[in-house]
């Protein structure tokens, strides 16, 4: 169906054409509603609990980030990028400064690349609770959410002490970071290592036994290895489906190299899958910050960069592994203070295409479940 | 007239019996407020119990641990504008939240508190209870379409259904009960008061009767009922990840509060179902094994000793409340309320009133029990989709409430074959 069918079939205001005549009901979810992760709308047409035909419409928290880049230093847009996938800031900028080192070609002391990865994995983490929290809450149970923002609200913590933020860290520059670790951060870092993993288990028996989980998640949201790879999925949905590509193996960054750790990957490409791919990946990273804490080197945690950056004219991609799957940044410089051109890849964004993919013909429940499975933010989505 | 006004008092039997206007009418009053009170008082003790299975405190803010704020949510409902979609059918609008109220607290007609304290019985109690309770539905449909709103449509249609499948299985369960009325006495009733008269005259609450078969019975009960009452892990025609409120997504104010109302009260309506018809509605526990005068008396003074307890625990909160100025109404409210909960065990441990409160509070701690069930289910299980709601609705109750049927009269026979032979 073209895009002018569907609208025209929404139009119940023409004489005679009324959501009465057809055996289609048009429920309209959305930008406000409980489910959808922020402003997100649906149209979905149902027939009955069936859904027919969905249809996303974005761009109701767009903020114009990619352009507001253009009249801003390349330094200056660092805080910006932290609001793009709120729930994980520390990793956008990561990606960011990575870029834009990349087109410097500076670079990044050991460290730094150490702390980086401390905290980007621990930003993992808080992204995932917040994820299971809300993904489980759109199924109907509301007490893992609690559970979930308890142990999160540790690792906000952590954020808190090193930069002072919670949420929008700007934790750090181009060149490395603004803050070394605080006196203790090794001693609470692994405390909270030691920590997590039982109320891991904690949400396990709570969640993965669960019979009404099972019932909700198996088979609901299937998408095929092959779907994935036409869609560009990327992260734990691709991972979900049985492909094990994850950007800190397969191009590792900031040292990630370094590191012992699994690439946990499902077989059936279903929500529940991808659910055991999420919370193992939280175990992983838990691994991964126990060996940055243990194996934090000695050193300057920042490079020498010029106080007014003028990167090189030319072009730079540089993707990572943000907790939502690949974040890409294409920067475009023409020898200037500010960027020429300023594009993201988000992984939320991209993730969501397949959505009607994933949704058509299964019931109006299931819609709610494939939202929460694809973990979306719509700040990333609509930049 | 004031004869037959105090007649009653030593009549033994229901107003309704007695044919007394003046205590009928009294016992309707104390029936609503008792039942208005309970929905207040299930509003605050879910919301406390949740925030604690949830790792935090929940209200705590308007009177001691929140008790007040029952109170003040109504305050809040009551002011509150009261708004009618433009495009709503009007009358169907307004009436709908009134005919869900209704339902419930008819359904309380028959409810036997005790022996003595029940507005009227009915020889058809059962039937009448779950005739009412289930005449909800038609609300809750009415609500649906006057709203003219889609979320609230597919809401009412989801609940029409949920109900009127789950009815089936319901009533199955607790036909099964209403056979085993009449197995040693051999007179069956459907009668409420008579259902626990029979499980006093046969020594057993029905739930253990013929184990597991009551068991069985009760459980396919307790399943149908939250799947009735629209409470969680069945809660899809409210269920707010989906479908924002359901059938009550257009409705504020007072009329929602009215919707509020009547969900907590045909939970309690349910469960007193539940409990007369299996945990031997007012009857006091282990009358077998704990039987005879002394314990008779000991266990008709629990309810005073419970409220001494319950007053002994304020007061103990009242020692330890922060003594500063702001907390100052707080501390005297506590302590008020241990005052009015010493006074209240104390007078229930008189021995005219003690006898007659004690049915009730057998009665109300049952079905109180019940209540905790339905917030422990909430809090812990995700929510069931549709098709598997109906699932289980029709290709696991019903052919298990069926077999319990068929069991339970097997069993019967059986018994009554034994007698026979005996004689």
């Amino acid at each position: 169906m073209s895009d002018n069918q569907f609208y025209e079939s929404l139009d119940e205001t023409k004489p005679g054409h009324t959501f009465l005549d057809s055996n289609e009901l048009v429920l309209n979810m959305g930008p406000q509603h409980p489910s959808t992760h922020g402003v997100l709308r649906v149209i979905l047409k149902l027939d009955g609990e069936k859904v027919n035909g969905i249809e996303c419409v974005i761009g109701y928290l767009h903020r114009g980030i990619e352009k507001i880049a253009e009249n801003r230093t390349w330094a200056g847009f660092g805080p910006f990028v932290d609001r793009l996938d709120y729930t994980a800031a520390v990793s956008n900028s990561l990606g960011y400064c990575l870029a834009v080192e990349k087109l410097l070609g500076v670079e990044v002391p050991k460290r730094a690349q150490y702390l980086r990865v401390i905290l980007t994995e621990l930003a993992r983490l808080a992204s995932h609770q917040v994820w299971l929290g809300t993904h489980v809450l759109d199924i109907g149970a509301v007490t893992p959410l609690f559970y979930a923002f308890r142990d999160r609200e540790t690792i906000l913590s952590v954020f808190e002490k090193y930069c002072g933020a919670r949420l929008t860290t700007h934790a750090f520059r181009i060149g490395g970071c603004r803050w070394d670790a605080y006196p203790g951060f090794a001693e609470e870092v692994l405390k909270l290592c030691d920590d997590l993993p039982p109320m891991i288990d904690e949400y396990r028996n709570l969640i993965t036994g669960n019979r009404i989980w099972l019932q909700r998640t198996k088979n609901v949201g299937y998408i095929s290895p092959e779907d994935c790879m036409s869609y560009s999925i990327t992260g734990p949905v691709l991972r979900g489906s049985g492909i094990g590509w994850d950007l800190r193996k397969a191009q590792p960054y900031s040292s990630y190299e370094d590191f012992e750790f699994d690439i946990p990957t499902g077989t059936a490409g279903d929500t529940f899958d991808r659910y055991v791919v999420r919370v193992e990946e939280m175990r992983q990273s838990i691994r991964i910050i126990r060996q940055a804490v243990d194996g934090l080197p000695e050193g300057p945690i920042i490079a020498r960069v010029p106080k007014v950056i003028k990167p090189p004219v030319g072009e730079v991609y540089v993707s990572t592994e943000a907790p939502k799957g690949e974040l890409g940044y294409f920067l475009v410089s023409d020898g200037g203070p500010q960027p020429y051109r300023v594009r993201v890849r988000p992984p939320s964004f991209i993730n969501l295409q397949a959505l009607e993919k994933m949704a058509k013909g299964s019931l109006v429940a299931d819609v709610v479940a494939i939202i929460g499975t694809l973990d979306i933010v719509l700040g990333e989505v609509d930049r | 007239m004031i004869k037959s006004f105090l007649g009653y008092l030593h009549s033994g039997v229901t107003p309704g019996e007695a044919g007394n206007l003046i205590w009928i009418t009294i016992y309707v009053l104390l029936v609503f407020a008792g039942v208005s009170l309970g929905v207040m008082f299930m509003n605050w003790f879910e919301r406390k119990i949740m925030a604690h299975m949830q790792v935090r405190m929940g209200p705590m803010r308007v009177g001691p641990h929140g008790l007040l704020q029952p109170i003040a949510d109504a305050l809040k409902l009551i002011i509150k504008e009261d708004l009618m979609p433009s495009n709503a059918d009007k009358l169907v609008f307004w009436f709908a939240p009134v005919c869900v109220v209704m339902t419930a607290f008819c359904a309380f007609i028959v409810v036997p508190f005790g022996r003595t304290h029940t507005i009227t019985d009915m020889n058809i109690g059962v039937v009448f209870m779950l005739g009412v309770s289930s005449l909800g539905v038609l609300g809750v449909i009415m609500a649906g379409w006057a709203s003219n709103s889609h979320y609230s449509l597919m809401g009412s249609l989801r609940s029409g259904a949920q109900m009127v499948s789950y009815e089936v299985a319901m009533s199955m369960a607790v036909v099964s009960a209403v056979m085993m009325t009449s197995m040693v006495t051999g007179t069956g009733t459907l009668s409420m008061i008579g259902i626990v008269q029979a499980q006093m005259q046969q020594h057993i609450w029905f739930v253990f009767s013929f184990f597991p078969v009551g068991l069985i019975a009760l459980a396919v009960f307790a399943i149908a009922m939250v799947a009735e009452t629209n409470r969680a892990p069945f809660d899809l025609p409210e269920a707010e990840s989906e479908l924002v409120a359901g059938f009550m997504t257009e409705y504020s104010g007072f009329r929602w509060s009215l919707f509020f109302l009547a969900e907590y009260t045909s939970m309690m309506a349910v469960s007193s179902i539940a409990t007369t018809l299996w945990l031997g509605g007012w009857l006091r526990p282990f009358p077998n094994l704990l039987g005879g005068r002394n314990w008779d008396l000991a266990f008709s003074l629990v309810p005073g000793l419970t409220f001494m307890a319950l007053a002994l625990l304020c007061f103990f909160t009242f020692t330890r409340m922060p003594r500063i100025r702001a907390m100052r109404g707080d501390t005297a409210g506590l302590g008020g309320l241990a005052c009015l909960l010493g006074v209240l065990g104390v007078v229930m441990l008189l021995p005219g009133v003690r006898d007659r409160v004690q049915d009730i509070f057998w009665f109300t701690s049952k079905v109180a029990f019940f209540m905790y069930f339905y917030v422990w289910g909430r809090t812990t299980f995700p929510r069931y989709r549709f098709d598997q709601l109906m699932t289980i609705g029709w290709k696991v109750l019903l052919p298990i409430s069926i077999g319990v049927v068929i069991l339970t009269a097997l069993i019967g026979v059986r018994q009554d074959l034994f007698a026979l032979v005996r004689r």
